[in-house]
């Protein structure tokens, strides 16, 4: 199959991405097709695609999660292709394969791999079988909190909670002992709850009958670093460096950067070809990432997760191999077998700009007034919004991605100053205030920071 | 008296306290759900939930009153 008969392709998602993903649809010359909410009619994803269908209310389980208004758009307008970005549906093996059942080409790895990774237990076993190393944790989900406490006892305190299936860091919590423990399982319980309620509204079916909650060993001074990789037609598996992916808060990404400042060369080559062995094990086919957390001391690292589709910090990668992933998973999908050479060039990193109060990070949606981007050499800036428009309260506070490429690390953060301090929004709270004392920051400046950070700079406040 | 208002735009997930209920200090009175997070909104003094302003699903502005503690 040729590219050229996959379009029109239908953006399954909002804001940032599905407007980067819709730029890379029309300069291949495939139309594109985006659907939104009542809330989101007004933004420039739906100006900018070429068709564009109301699936709903703003509520998400109403519109973006709704898995049959989806494709019943996709059906009007004559979609040949679903990309379906990240969040919302694209990682419910239901829909995937919903849309391979109605004859549409799906932008993603194969239902059963996004099965067999999508629940974080089942993805750490597989992942131990394939050699790729893990945390001490536990093999069967913890069910109650009785097994939990059992759970914990073996591995040994402090632990991580989480949820098996989800992402975005929700319901994720650190347990230093029994008390803990069990407001901790109570949180992912919520969580998961909500996932599994979030699932069956999208049409899965693959709801959960208990909490299905995952115990981890948690390591004190970590750094979470992540490997790109693209899986081939044919079976061969490419990885395209990492991203270090330690300023969190509320154990969600804040700033990225690539490539890692805290990894050896040794250790790099070790977790890039344990990724590849990742891939391979589940026949992975597209864009994926293999989420590691990396003992900073011990420069050693464990398998995390693994996330089955286009990341939110993908233009890290693009900026230091020069290659549109998007666009390589559109080939991919049409069965093209692009050359891929996967080298870097220089140094670059991604501030998330949150419609957040930059202090305690608490939610600041709003009405925009002012919204001015910098531009310039080695600047990036993905973005869901412009003057004009409303940032409401039903989404994920991520209002644009601010990249940076230089030569050297050095030189990133200089070019990154420049472009927080030219980044000009009003209306909605926005963190920019954040990213300019972050890129002051000692530690950060240095490179030798962890997961840690944000909470040290906020006084072990919320992190 | 004591009013507790909201501090941004969000929806209203979960009310937790009913209007007559005895609250402390600290106490989780509703939880709202902005941009995907939770928002616990606690009772700042120890009374009684004299009015409660907001039911689950409704969408509130920042300012707007949720419930008066006395």
């Amino acid at each position: 199959m040729l590219i050229e008969s996959l379009g029109p392709v239908l953006v399954a998602n909002r804001g940032e991405i599905a407007r980067r993903i819709i730029r890379t649809v029309k300069r291949l010359g495939l139309r594109a097709v985006a659907v939104h909410s009542e809330a989101d009619a007004g933004l420039p994803f739906v100006r900018e695609a070429d068709e564009a269908v109301p699936i709903g209310p703003a509520a998400p389980a109403q519109s973006y999660l709704d898995a049959a208004k989806v494709l019943d758009a996709a059906r009007a307008t004559g979609a040949r292709a679903v990309h379906p970005g990240y969040g919302f549906l694209s990682e419910n093996s239901g829909f995937a394969r919903a849309v391979i059942d109605a004859g549409l080409t799906w932008v993603g790895p194969s239902p059963e791999a996004i099965e067999r990774m999508g629940d974080k237990i089942n993805a750490r076993n597989l992942m131990e079988a394939a050699g790729v190393p893990v945390a001490a944790g536990t093999r069967e989900p913890a069910t109650d909190l009785d097994l939990a406490l059992a759970a914990a006892r073996d591995i040994g305190y402090p632990v991580m909670v989480k949820t098996a299936g989800g992402g975005g860091g929700i319901g994720m919590s650190v347990a230093r002992d029994e008390r803990e423990l069990a407001k901790a399982f109570e949180q992912a319980s919520r969580a998961a709850a909500r996932f599994a309620a979030a699932a069956a509204a999208g049409g899965a079916g693959d709801a959960l009958a208990g909490p299905a909650i995952l115990l981890e060993r948690y390591i004190e001074r970590a750094r979470h670093v992540e490997v790109q990789i693209l899986g081939l037609p044919g079976g061969k598996v490419v990885a395209l460096g990492e991203r270090d992916c330690s300023v969190q808060r509320r154990h969600q990404k804040v700033v990225e950067e690539s490539p890692s400042p805290g990894l050896t060369p040794e250790l790099r080559e070790r977790m890039l070809a344990a990724a590849v062995r990742a891939g391979e094990a589940v026949g992975y086919l597209g864009a994926g990432t293999v989420e590691c957390l990396v003992d900073a001391d011990a420069q050693d690292f464990v398998f995390l997760e693994m996330n089955t589709r286009l990341q939110v910090e993908h233009p890290v990668t693009e900026l230091v191999t020069g290659l549109d992933l998007v666009e390589l998973q559109l080939r991919i999908a049409a069965g093209e077998s692009p050359e891929v050479a996967p080298v870097t060039v220089g140094h670059a990193i991604e501030f998330r700009v949150y419609a957040e109060d930059p202090r305690r990070f608490l939610p600041g949606p709003g009405a925009i007034t002012v919204w001015d981007e910098p531009v310039g050499d080695g600047v990036r800036v993905d973005s869901g919004y412009a003057a004009g428009d409303t940032v409401t309260p039903f989404y994920d506070p991520l209002m644009a991605k601010l990249c940076v490429h230089a030569e050297t690390r050095t030189e990133a953060l200089e070019r990154a100053r420049k472009a927080v301090a030219s980044f000009a929004v009003e209306g909605p709270k926005n963190n920019l205030e954040f990213c300019a004392e972050l890129l002051e920051h000692h530690e950060f400046v240095s490179g030798d920071y962890d997961t840690g950070l944000v909470a040290r700079m906020r006084g072990g406040g919320p992190a | 008296m004591a009013e507790v208002r909201a501090e941004m735009v969000a929806n209203v997930w979960k009310v937790v306290v009913k209007e007559g209920e005895a609250v402390s200090d600290g106490d989780t009175l509703v939880i709202l759900e902005s941009m995907k997070m939770e928002i616990p909104v606690l009772a700042e003094e120890d009374g009684v939930v004299a009015q409660l302003k907001v039911a689950e699903g409704d969408v509130i502005q920042e300012g707007d009153l949720i419930a008066v503690i006395e």
